[in-house]
């Protein structure tokens, strides 16, 4: 009998086994990951940057240890994710070629700038709060090493959202009232790219059916969009802040917020490189990588001179 | 030295004395002394650990995923290995 691999991993994938990296696999299934593995680790290398800008400005030293933590944090994200996608076969400096060649995307989100600090408090809580409710279904996605990095990085994600939302509690319930405006101002710039962070429509999304049948995807982006918008709401109750949507409202037979249209135009646009950092968060990856060509020679030439002194010292005794 | 990659490593971290060595994931280093201590930022930044073993990734060998049947099947017939094979009185309590 004639036994079709594919049938076999798909009959795999339903019964909940987890795809290892040397097990047979769907060409389509290893593209598919490589794609999503490699962008996701682009986004959390490029999501340090906005908040890198604000870390010499935290307003004391308690912000400044959590923000440095924070973003420290996102690198180590970023490379838990690298190793994940070298598994499925393409090697750490081609994935960089193709970030800093501009072919590879990341999270549109971090092409927007934060022009005040109360824009740390409106990231945590808002892009992290997003970030955690795709990354949380990732846990358990069918391929062994991306659901094992994801369990590393939600454990970690948590504080991150805390310490954003600490930062808007602060400025709203015990700031002045312009401290309060900014945390507004704020809110009203980061609610809408938040809400894009889980993609197109589902009747848009064209990929979404085929990673929902290998179980790479839980949930569809409506699914966890609506999630999110119904968690944030009551949040942003709580700090006193207005989210900057006319159309939202509770739906009883819903069960449900329901909220005004998004606008997919200007998502688009920042995914083809118009958005207003695109230009500025790239050249700033290209020159770390440029810059930090000597660095990478001299630990090569370091750890070759440390070898050849043990060899040396093994011959000498 | 040029566009030279790094060479990848295996990292393996004890959580706590008493504990066997658990394989977390892996990075790139230059030599074993850069890949502990690269280990200990990149895997170990919340206690996770007292203990890192790191090795390189291409001393690793392992058998064949084809080769599963072969190798794995023949416990699955061997259920007089496992204690409950054994019917025993229940006056016997523990045992």
């Amino acid at each position: 009998m004639e036994i079709n691999l594919e049938d076999v991993f798909q009959q795999k994938i339903d019964d909940e086994i987890k795809i290892e990296p040397r097990d047979w696999m769907p060409e389509k299934y290893r593209k598919t990951l490589l794609r999503q593995i490699s962008q996701h680790a682009h986004s959390e290398i490029v999501g340090m940057l906005p908040e890198g800008n604000w870390i010499t400005r935290a307003p004391n030293l308690r912000r400044k240890v959590a923000l440095l933590a924070k973003v420290q944090d996102e690198a180590g994200h970023g490379l838990y994710l690298y190793s994940a996608a070298e598994t499925l076969g393409m090697s750490r400096d081609e994935m960089l070629d193709e970030l800093h060649s501009g072919k590879a995307k990341y999270s549109s989100i971090f092409n927007y700038p934060t022009i005040t600090w109360a824009d740390m408090g409106a990231i945590g809580w808002l892009v992290d709060g997003a970030a955690i409710m795709n990354q949380v279904p990732l846990c358990r996605t069918s391929y062994g090493p991306y659901a094992r990095a994801m369990v590393r990085v939600c454990k970690e994600e948590s504080f991150h959202q805390r310490q954003g939302y600490e930062i808007m509690l602060t400025l709203c319930t015990r700031g002045t009232p312009e401290q309060k405006a900014m945390a507004q101002d704020a809110l009203n710039r980061w609610w809408w790219p938040s809400i894009m962070m889980f993609g197109p429509n589902d009747d848009n999304s064209p990929n979404s059916a085929q990673s929902m049948k290998w179980k790479i995807k839980r949930f569809s982006n409506d699914e966890l969009r609506q999630k999110f918008i119904d968690i944030t709401v009551p949040q942003a109750e709580l700090l006193g802040l207005t989210i900057p949507d006319k159309d939202l409202k509770w739906n009883e037979a819903r069960g449900h917020y329901d909220f005004g249209p998004i606008n997919w135009e200007e998502f688009y646009q920042v995914v083809a490189g118009n958005g207003p950092c695109n230009k500025q968060r790239l050249k700033a990856r290209v020159d770390a990588w440029n810059k930090g060509e000597w660095v990478r020679e001299a630990a090569v030439a370091f750890a070759e001179k440390r070898a050849r002194k043990e060899s040396g010292n093994i011959e000498a005794a | 030295m040029n566009n030279k990659e790094w060479p990848l490593w295996e990292v393996f971290i004890r959580a706590k004395q008493g504990l066997n060595h658990k394989h977390v994931g892996s990075l790139h280093a230059v030599d074993a002394q850069m890949a502990v201590e690269n280990a200990r930022d990149v895997y170990t930044r919340r206690m996770e650990g007292v203990s890192i073993w790191v090795v390189e990734s291409k001393y690793i060998h392992a058998n064949e995923p084809s080769e599963q049947e072969a190798l794995f099947e023949p416990a699955n017939d061997k259920i007089y290995r496992h204690p409950t094979f054994y019917v025993l009185p229940e006056e016997l309590n523990h045992m």
